[in-house]
């Protein structure tokens, strides 16, 4: 199997605070790993550093072979094939749900007007909001904002998703549109890294479940083995706390 | 009632003095467009300058300049500043007054203005900054799409005011021997030795020209607040 992102001894302080601590793991073309763990656990955190969000403090970070970490990497050239969910949507308010999703195309894919907006128009119908096309966000509901903002990471057809917390803004019922969406993209084996309270979902779909507690990879495993038998304490008394 | 059409008559009829009115108007309206669209401009690269320092602590030196740029002209009053373009550095005389006007109000406003803008910026949630940053945008990307047209909106009232400001402050022009709106009502009064109707004209026109700003930029305001209705 092809490494789609190498992380070694990835380590990241906020001042004195250490929020992760020595992490090193690889992920795969194809792979769909949930990171689940406390608040405060370094979760988001280890997420973020992945496209750049966050500067690591130190070690590396290879994505298809390049050091994203290297000063001379070109940051915006990566994360252009690195797609991010974030937990409050952040869609553009001032653009409509067309304008949301054609303008990183156009301006950094040099896509042209009519093929982005076809291919928006294909990607906003599979997740049934093509009659909000000329809306505003504000107009949207949670849960659909969300399923624009996924979209509108797809547009720029990336090697890899990564969801910070995707449904935890959400009313319950909308949870369920949300996920769903997801789950199709994992069907269509697209490598996700999903930091995520639905055990449910990491249950269904992850291939890879991973604890992330204290800045560490506590414990990582296949879910069937994560969720029914873990030979680790802390995680058993994480999981008896939210299952 | 005949006292007054008398002097409006002295004052604006005779001689045709009623054309020093409206030379002043047109200069003041030059100057205060001219100086305002500059003052935009300045204000936007040094709010820009700032902002990114304070994001990405880039662009020090420059960022020291905006900050002496905003700390000097703010801290001196607008007549020295016009009186030392005009007697210490525009000294040779193939540049007009009132293109030294603009130039002077238009540094002078870019100080103010950049302020605005940075209030503007710093509102705007950190979580569009990295919306765009995660799709590939550049950083300055980022800012043209995304950023500024928010944050315009934001400070859109502020800069409203910052014109009105604007015109009104104009009326020191005279001073670097350009003929305003002011100094047109001026020489009309040391014509006619009537201090009371040239003065009551020239300041009607400033409330006319104030209230007509304020109005046009609600107006745009309501424009540009359609798209988001139902916050």
């Amino acid at each position: 199997m092809n490494k789609l992102l190498e992380i070694k001894d990835l380590c990241k302080s906020f001042g004195e605070h250490k929020v992760l601590k020595n992490i090193s793991t690889d992920i795969y073309v194809g792979d769909v790993l949930c990171l689940v763990g406390p608040s405060g656990g370094g979760k988001s955190t280890f997420l973020r550093t992945l496209n750049l969000l966050e500067l690591p403090t130190s070690g590396q970070i290879l994505f298809e072979g390049t050091d994203i970490t290297d000063k001379n990497t070109d940051i915006d050239n990566i994360r252009k094939k690195i797609g991010m969910v974030f937990q409050h949507f952040n869609l553009f308010p001032h653009l409509t749900i067309l304008e949301n999703m054609t303008l990183a195309p156009m301006k950094v894919l040099n896509q042209t007007k009519e093929s982005s907006e076809d291919k928006a128009k294909e990607l906003l119908n599979r997740v049934g909001l093509i009659d909000k096309l000329n809306t505003y966000p504000n107009m949207l509901s949670g849960g659909q904002k969300q399923r624009v903002a996924i979209v509108r990471s797809l547009m720029m057809n990336p090697d890899v998703m990564l969801f910070d917390e995707p449904t935890s803004a959400l009313d319950p019922e909308m949870v369920g549109e949300v996920l769903d969406v997801m789950k199709e993209l994992a069907r269509e084996k697209m490598t996700m890294v999903v930091v995520t309270h639905e055990m449910g979902f990491a249950k269904e779909v992850a291939n890879r479940v991973a604890f992330l507690d204290n800045g560490v990879f506590a414990y990582e495993n296949s879910p069937d083995k994560f969720f029914n038998n873990p030979n680790n304490e802390r995680l058993q008394s994480f999981l008896s706390k939210v299952l | 009632m005949e006292q007054i059409i008398k002097s409006l008559q002295l004052n604006l009829i005779k001689d045709n003095r009623y054309m020093y009115i409206i030379d002043g108007l047109k200069n003041t309206m030059i100057i205060t467009i001219f100086a305002t669209l500059l003052g935009i401009f300045l204000g936007l690269i040094v709010a820009l300058v700032r902002t990114t320092y304070d994001n990405t602590k880039k662009l020090k030196v420059l960022n020291a300049i905006c900050n002496l740029y905003i700390t000097v002209i703010r801290g001196t009053p607008v007549v020295i500043q016009l009186m030392i373009l005009f007697f210490c550095i525009f000294t040779s005389r193939n540049v007009s007054g009132v293109m030294i006007a603009i130039i002077g109000f238009g540094i002078n406003s870019g100080a103010y203005v950049a302020e605005v803008f940075r209030s503007g910026l710093m509102s705007i949630d950190n979580g569009q900054m990295e919306a765009g940053r995660s799709l590939g945008l550049s950083y300055l990307d980022t800012m043209k799409f995304i950023i500024i047209p928010q944050a315009f909106k934001v400070v859109l009232p502020t800069l409203g005011n910052e014109f009105i400001v604007l015109i009104k402050e104009t009326s020191v022009a005279g001073y670097v021997a350009v003929q305003d709106l002011t100094k047109g009502g001026d020489i009309i009064r040391s014509r006619t030795y009537d201090a009371w109707t040239p003065l009551l004209i020239v300041a009607g026109i400033y409330l006319f020209l104030t209230c007509v700003f304020s109005a046009f930029v609600k107006k745009l305001e309501i424009n540009l607040r359609k798209n988001e209705r139902k916050d």
